[in-house]
């Protein structure tokens, strides 16, 4: 029954990508409505009417898009239940489907650590189904096909999907192609744009490359094993080296899908340039899926961790989440900005799952449960809040057709309803209390703060400073989103499309946000909801589950024990409440002393304009001062003169250009090698026939020279 | 019973932080040789804050009017969760030390919000250095905060400072680590002097003042009585973790009148040290900041290392 879900959601969104390809094939209906009307004379005239309203062109287009989107819906429901219930019953569920090789069908297994994700899936896309229909319309004037755009969204969700459910490497590797594959098409999809065709290649073949280091993952674990099942995977006798290897492989194929640090770099190019709904897909979720993969590889597949294994990831992680926010803070593109703040989530995921590797290989599977209870709860709060983000991005542009923070600004009395979703979106990526960010991060701490139990001194030294870089992260995340909500809701608008924007009339493109701020609040209220359901992850993965204290109640959050460490958010939003409620009740008691409003203190000069407001590199300033070594600054000031002897300045030009080192560290030096490597082959073709006659005699001879 | 007497403690946290700012004030002019106001006169400025009508800019949304109630509140909740003159408290357990430290992160993160929506360069000055500086504050604190919970081997608060209280006075090189760490991140965080000057309104220098600019009536009062709030906090903190001896150990009226003196003994003390240092020194740059707070996560490291070297049981 779970898996008749779970494949139902798979169909339909399969279904939902057919039927998108119906977009074009209006004029294939419009001949069978003549054929049936022929046939069938006496119902003709009952339908006529309703049929023939709903073919014209722009109703059938209409309905048709809504269609493609309540079957994604759909498909999103299905998945969410599906992983719902199969973390409930705590089961594991296999069967197989006869596709795939002769000799080997492709196998499905959909147990608890599936089942979470596909939660994860589930909920985000039943949040994008709802926002979609109102933001492709504005695709509809332009010459972008909407066939091309349901399409590929149906196949990326369904790849993502079945990613979850593969039980072998071959239906794996299918799975993962197809995801990476679709999602190309997507960030292609407005490819007019060179710097979009640019983008999305570079995304290919970094999705490539990373696919190419999974399948060699896969065959380290497969050439010791008999066969490519994962049950047989399971069992492969390997020797701490060949498992090294694999984890290696497995960490740079997944970790290049997930955006680490320094392979990070598709992520920011590709990100911006998709449709918004479509990068709250990819940031939100397909990370998460590749995150999956990493997690099912080390934890399940290979079983026996290494601690070395922990303090790579912990070190990874711990880069990458730093470098990840310091560079999200110099954006000024807001979907650039965003993309890189995943590559911080994404990297505080990986430090926890590297302190869950250190306690797991330790001995302290309680810990170990812990630290991955931490990974998970972030990875599902992060699906959350940054799909909220990216579609409240997309509402930005779709009113003011502008991304540039420094263009907006006094946006939260112009979309209030948008500010509000937004607002929370950035609490809680800011990780403040009673929202969902908070928990996790508090649920990290703790996993590092037991550090007191490892024995090895180096290791008891590098977990508190990583602690410490979780800290300053989480500050600079806080810094960085008071920046973009900030100039964008607050202060006066920057720009005549902000001055005129308005609030979006589409309702459900407000009901995707608004359902995932709520999970964002409600998670964060009630984190022992999740906790729970993590918690058959934990004991399907580790054997361990977290002892939450139950003695102090639900309402409670103590992981290891009450003596230890505890948070009750209810009671704090209680506290909150009667805080907040009496100093308000008292202060505002006396209806005569009301607000009155006033023009804003201008020093006595008059004239305050937009422009004197700071702008996002001002914001950024003393961080771009304090952290000057992360990035490549190039910062130029230019100024006209003129006037009798050219003193007068007549206009100041300032430029700031930021880059990320990983281009000239790593990138270039690669391409050069391939140029250069290239251009050694390139000696031995002269274009001359017969230097290849001769090259291929050669061959021929030395051939059969070989063969006798 | 427990419940009321830390509804009862946070109050008098709450009433009393004025009376601290009053007294580092007094201690202050005394230093300067200048005549000094009343102790009361904080708790006056508040009354009279309240009773005016406050001006709103024209430019300012909803966010501007509800913020003060906001960091009035986190900040009060930070207050109920630091044992004043009881430790064993129930709040305690609701919210650990993370918590608190998450509580100063939202009302930082609705202040510098406030800062930014009027529109002006002063707020959003303001914000950006108040977050700037706070960032580097964090983990500079959670150093200091991390080796005692570690020594402890608890975060709740409450437990945490019953368990300093029982192991007796023991000289550990990693608390006097800690305790200068977080003595140096209270003066950043709290904005007094090196780091940040409460009484100017000079434009290149201001950081907190320059967020506030545009508010006036009960808005202030709320935000100031937050800010003193804080500086009340910070030295609870510091008083107690590191010298916790005086504070209640039961819930008997004795217990608890030694607990208060004891308390407003060592915070009288600590404001007096306060006073003198920031008549001895000058504010610094903006830019000396992150040498500042990168000296106090220093010294929260090497609290760190020496618990881990020195102290920890293996």
């Amino acid at each position: 029954m779970i898996l008749v879900l779970a494949y139902a959601a798979v169909l339909l969104s399969f279904a939902s990508g057919l039927l998108a390809l119906m977009m074009n094939q209006r004029h294939t209906l419009l001949a069978l409505r003549e054929h049936g009307f022929k046939k069938y004379p006496d119902s003709a005239e009952r339908y006529r009417y309703m049929i023939d309203s709903n073919l014209r062109e722009r109703p059938y287009a209409h309905l048709l898009q809504q269609a493609v989107f309540v079957l994604l819906g759909l498909s999103g429901i299905f998945a969410a239940l599906a992983g719902i219930s199969v973390l409930l019953s705590k089961g594991v569920i296999i069967d197989h489907i006869g596709l795939g090789l002769p000799w080997l069908p492709w196998q499905v297994r959909f147990d608890s650590l599936s089942g979470f994700f596909y939660l994860i899936v589930g909920i985000a896309v039943l949040a994008v189904s709802l926002y979609g229909p109102g933001y492709v319309r504005a695709y509809e004037k332009s010459r972008h096909p909407f066939a091309v755009l349901g399409l590929f969204t149906g196949l990326f969700v369904a790849g993502m999907l079945l990613v979850l459910l593969a039980d072998d490497a071959f239906f794996f590797m299918i799975a993962w192609e197809l995801m990476s594959v679709a999602s190309y098409f997507l960030v292609a999809f407005q490819h007019e744009n060179p710097a979009n065709r640019r983008a999305a290649f570079l995304y290919l073949l970094m999705a490539e490359v990373g696919a190419l280091a999974i399948i060699l993952g896969f065959g380290v674990l497969a050439s010791f094993a008999d066969g490519f099942t994962f049950a047989a995977l399971r069992e492969a006798p390997l020797s701490t080296s060949w498992a090294s290897i694999a984890f290696v492989l497995a960490l740079l194929g997944f970790g290049m899908k997930a955006g680490l640090v320094p392979v990070h770099v598709w992520l920011p190019e590709a990100h911006p340039v998709a449709p918004s709904h479509i990068s709250a897909l990819m940031s939100g979720v397909m990370l998460k899926v590749a995150l999956y993969g990493f997690i099912r590889f080390c934890f399940d597949l290979l079983g026996d961790v290494h601690w070395q294994w922990g303090v790579v990831l912990l070190v990874l992680g711990t880069v990458c989440a730093l470098g990840g926010i310091l560079y999200a803070m110099m954006q000024t593109h807001l979907k650039r900005l965003l993309a890189y703040s995943s590559v911080e989530n994404i990297g505080i995921i990986f430090m926890v799952l590297g302190l869950s590797m250190i306690f797991m290989a330790n001995g302290h599977p309680h810990l170990a449960a812990l630290g991955l209870l931490a990974a998970l709860f972030h990875a599902f709060n992060h699906a959350l809040f940054k799909n909220l983000l990216f579609l409240g991005a997309g509402i930005i542009h779709h009113q003011t057709h502008e991304l540039n923070i420094d263009m907006l600004g006094g946006l939260i009395k112009r979309m209030p309803q948008t500010s509000m979703l937004f607002l929370i979106g950035c609490m809680s990526i800011s990780s403040l209390p009673l929202f969902n960010g908070f928990v996790s991060e508090w649920l990290a701490f703790q996993t590092a703060l037991q550090v007191d139990v490892l024995d090895n001194g180096v290791l008891r030294s590098l977990i508190p400073v990583a602690a410490a870089a979780l800290a300053l992260t989480a500050a600079l995340a806080a810094a960085c989103f008071v920046k973009v909500f900030g100039l964008i809701f607050l202060g006066l608008p920057r720009s005549r499309n902000s001055e005129k924007a308005h609030e979006v009339k589409n309702k459900g493109m407000l009901a995707g946000p608004a359902l995932l701020a709520c999970l964002c609040f409600l998670t964060g209220i009630f984190p022992g909801l999740i906790i729970g359901l993590i918690n058959n992850v934990s004991d399907q993965l580790l054997g361990e589950t977290l002892a939450n204290d139950s003695a102090l109640g639900w309402l409670w959050l103590a992981p290891i024990s009450a003596d230890q460490a505890s948070y009750s958010p209810p009671l704090v939003l209680i506290g909150a409440l009667l805080a907040g409620g009496v100093s308000f009740w008292y202060l505002r008691r006396n209806p005569a002393r009301t607000l009155r409003s006033a023009a804003t203190w201008d020093c006595g000069f008059g004239g305050l304009t937009a422009r004197m407001q700071y702008s996002s590199s001002a914001f950024a300033m003393p961080f771009r001062r304090i952290f000057s070594n992360v990035w490549i600054i190039e910062e130029r000031i230019d100024k006209d003169m003129q006037g009798a002897l050219n003193q007068d300045v007549a206009a100041v030009h300032y430029q700031l250009h930021i880059q990320d080192h990983s281009w000239p560290r790593l990138y270039q030096p690669i391409e050069r090698g391939v140029n250069k490597l290239a251009r050694l082959v390139g000696r031995i073709q002269t274009g001359n026939i017969r230097v290849y006659l001769s090259y291929s005699f050669v061959t021929l001879i030395i051939m059969l020279w070989v063969i006798s | 019973m427990n419940w009321l007497i830390a509804v009862l403690q946070t109050s008098l946290f709450v009433a009393l932080a004025p009376l601290l700012a009053g007294w580092i004030k007094w201690c202050k002019c005394h230093l300067q040789n200048r005549k000094a106001p009343s102790l009361l006169q904080p708790y006056r400025d508040l009354i009279k804050l309240t009773r005016k009508q406050p001006v709103v800019s024209e430019q300012a949304s909803w966010l501007f009017i509800k913020a003060p109630y906001i960091i009035f509140s986190a900040t009060v909740l930070a207050a109920t969760v630091v044992p004043l003159i009881a430790v064993d408290l129930p709040t305690s357990a609701t919210a650990d030390v993370i918590v608190m430290v998450g509580f100063f992160a939202f009302a930082r993160f609705f202040l510098a919000l406030a800062g930014l929506d009027i529109g002006t360069a002063f707020g959003g000055m303001g914000s950006s250095r108040e977050m700037t500086i706070s960032s580097l504050a964090e983990p500079a604190m959670l150093m200091a905060i991390f080796t005692l919970t570690m020594t402890a081997s608890t975060t709740n608060l409450s437990l945490a400072i019953s368990h300093v209280l029982h192991e007796g006075l023991i000289l550990r090189p990693s608390f006097v680590f800690a305790l200068l760490a977080l003595m140096l991140v209270g003066i950043a965080e709290t904005g007094r002097i090196p780091v940040d000057n409460p009484a100017t309104h000079l434009e290149l220098t201001m950081i907190h003042e320059a967020m506030i600019l545009e508010y006036s009536g009960r808005h202030l009062a709320l935000i100031e009585w937050a800010s003193q709030l804080k500086l009340m906090l910070y030295g609870v903190l510091i008083a107690n973790i590191f010298l916790p001896w005086g504070i209640a150990e039961s819930f008997s009226a004795e217990a608890l009148g030694y607990g208060l003196l004891a308390i407003i003994g060592k915070l009288a003390f600590l404001a007096v040290l306060l006073a003198v240092a920031e008549t001895l020194l000058a504010k610094m740059r903006l830019f000396r900041v992150q040498e500042f707070l990168s000296f106090a996560y220093l010294l929260g490291l090497l609290g760190m290392l020496s618990h881990i070297i020195l102290e920890a049981s293996r």
